[in-house]
């Protein structure tokens, strides 16, 4: 069954491209450290070569302290995904057990913990996660946190309702027919099946988390300088933007495309684990 | 005669907030080893809420357990506690579920989902489990290599064998069938029918089987009992059923079926629709519907009683105490 949906998925053109660009930028977070030395190439300033543009020395130019925009540019890649991937998984965990309860158990349960959630749904992801870094602190940790209560909301709902749909099919009530303890029958059999929304909105939710890990950052309160988060390099330029707008334009183009690829990997594999769509 | 399954004055309701639903109102059933019963009524008549309460499986809230005993295999299932209950579950008692398309999860394979309860109850590790749920599958007619295959890659007779397959696997005493050929076509259910009746045999197993078919009560079954509205209304061996029905409900069943001596007939329905279970009408509860009915027919529930003495047949209605009432069918001698 997974080859079919694989084989689904490589049929379709932006699934592959954004596989694709995702692999690269997955190398490049992986390489970054053997190919430059942090305190060295990245963080290290020389005012005599600030401000330079894009050239066969510097790829990608050079910053309004003279540090190598390319090598920050490719760690950066390290803290999005760090980012990204962390708040997302922490999440999809806390999500994932909360919307499994309260669609499994329903009434009271389902009631409590829905309504907290809406609750911190209600709330702009950008403002609540303001207010978490700036109770607990401005920290790359602190930020995954802040990041993963609004990936927590989506995930409840999202598992919730599938598991309600779930929890009624014959399968379910035949589990308990041949014995199995009620545990198990979430594990094994509900929330397999609750899978495909799931990975689905894990693509996309990795995609918005990043932008909103770079607008933390662009508003100095994600992680701290001088770390060459995206967000953060794209802050530091905008002063710059008349003279060298390259500081702006290349971490924007690295956001914009690495959320790009995470979009079209994301209808891919919506269409991929759709069988209604199957040809 | 030693008996698998002894339920005695069952009372189950369902307590909603707006109304009181009387499902099951004080039925006693007996099934002994090797037998087959047959539980027949329309919809609504209680048939699955009986069913599922032999698992203490009704859906609670808002069902409720009111009045009863449910002996199984020498246990007392509504005073086990929920480790009992799970370990009676799937060993000694196995169900078969009506739908057969959605009755697996489609995301397991079919070799593994048979092993998952052997490993379980028979403390199997999971290759041994997997070797026997392959010798499951022989056994149903399906062969081995197919264990590796999802669900989705069966027809619908086939997964109904799967089921039966998983519901067999590990020798439960007594098999309760829900509807198991309500979804399949007449062919399939031929066959399925066939296949479940030579397992039986073989592994001196009983049975409760569902059904609003009386063809397949007489293909299959060695005893039945009429159910209407929560109410058993006639019992015995499907040959007094058949052949001596007493009671005008199951006449009615009977009228409904088209008859293979005098075609181009008319077939009677029985008037009327089963009355709301939330708001039974006094006495008996098919009276309303009865052409026999008399006012004395209200006063009081009637009693299940013997046929002419007989040690099988039961038949619960109050015209017998009139002297000379006989069922229409009966006098014309059809």
């Amino acid at each position: 069954m997974s080859q079919e949906i694989w084989h689904r998925l490589i049929k379709n053109k932006g699934a592959v491209i954004g596989m694709t660009f995702l692999a690269l930028l997955v190398i490049a977070a992986v390489v970054s450290p053997f190919i430059f030395d942090y305190e060295k190439d990245v963080i290290n300033q020389n005012l005599a070569i600030k401000l330079q543009a894009p050239s066969a020395q510097h790829w990608f130019g050079t910053d309004e302290y003279g540090r190598d925009l390319f090598a920050r540019v490719m760690y950066g890649s390290r803290y999005s995904i760090a980012i990204s991937v962390g708040s997302v998984g922490f999440g999809l965990i806390v999500g994932t057990i909360l919307g499994s309860i309260a669609g499994f158990y329903g009434g009271y349960w389902d009631s409590i913990i829905m309504r907290g959630v809406d609750i911190f749904y209600s709330i702009p992801n950008i403002l609540k996660a303001v207010v978490i870094v700036s109770m607990l602190g401005t920290s790359t940790f602190n930020l995954i946190i802040a990041l993963a209560v609004s990936c927590a909301t989506n995930y409840a709902r999202i598992v919730r309702a599938s598991v309600m749909t779930i929890r009624d099919l014959e399968y379910v009530e035949s589990s308990y027919a041949m014995g199995l303890p009620t545990w198990k029958i979430i594990l094994k059999h509900i929330l397999p099946n609750c899978l495909s929304p799931i990975i689905v909105q894990t693509t996309l939710l990795i995609g918005t988390t990043i932008i909103a890990a770079s607008s933390l950052s662009f508003l100095g309160i994600g992680v701290p300088a001088p770390a060459p988060e995206w967000g953060a390099l794209l802050s530091g330029g905008r002063s710059y933007i008349r003279i060298a707008s390259h500081i702006c334009i290349i971490p924007g183009l690295a956001i914009m495309f690495t959320v790009l690829a995470l979009n079209l990997l994301g209808d891919g594999l919506r269409d991929a684990l759709d069988p209604k769509l199957k040809k | 005669m030693e008996l698998v399954l002894d339920i005695k004055d069952l009372v189950v309701h369902y307590e909603t907030e707006d109304a009181d639903v009387a499902a099951v109102n004080g039925i006693s059933l007996a099934i002994g080893k090797k037998r087959t019963l047959g539980l027949v009524g329309e919809t609504g008549a209680g048939k699955t809420t009986t069913a599922l309460s032999i698992m203490n499986l009704v859906p609670d809230p808002p069902g409720v357990i009111k009045n009863g005993s449910i002996t199984l295999a020498g246990n007392d299932v509504l005073a086990m506690n929920d480790e009992q209950l799970e370990a009676m579950r799937g060993n000694d008692v196995a169900m078969i579920f009506q739908d057969p398309m959605t009755a697996l999860n489609p995301v397991m394979t079919v070799g593994e989902q048979i092993a998952e309860s052997l490993e379980l109850h028979q403390n199997m590790t999971p290759e041994e489990a997997l070797e026997k749920a392959k010798e499951m599958l022989k056994l149903v007619g399906i062969a081995e290599t197919r264990a590796y295959d999802y669900p989705h890659q069966f027809s619908g007779g086939m997964k109904q064998r799967v089921v039966i397959a998983i519901a067999l696997a590990c020798s439960p005493k007594l098999l309760i069938a829900d509807e198991p050929t309500t979804a399949l076509d007449v062919t399939i259910q031929a066959q399925v029918l066939e296949l479940m009746k030579d397992l039986i045999n073989n592994r001196d197993m009983a049975m409760l089987l569902i059904t609003h078919s009386l063809g397949v009560v007489a293909e299959v079954c060695d005893d039945m009992a009429v159910m209407y509205a929560g109410r058993i209304v006639e019992k015995g061996t499907v040959d007094d059923v058949f052949n001596n029905m007493r009671h005008p409900y199951t006449e009615g069943l009977f009228n409904s079926l088209p008859n293979l001596k005098e075609q181009g007939e008319m077939l009677e329905p029985i008037k009327g629709l089963m009355p709301d279970p939330a708001d039974l009408p006094p006495g008996c509860a098919f009276a309303p519907r009865c052409p026999y009915a008399t006012e004395a027919c209200t006063a009081a529930v009637p009693e299940l009683e013997s046929v002419d003495g007989s040690a099988t047949h039961f038949v619960a209605c109050q015209a017998y105490s009139r002297p000379g009432f006989a069922l229409r069918r009966n006098k014309d001698g059809k």
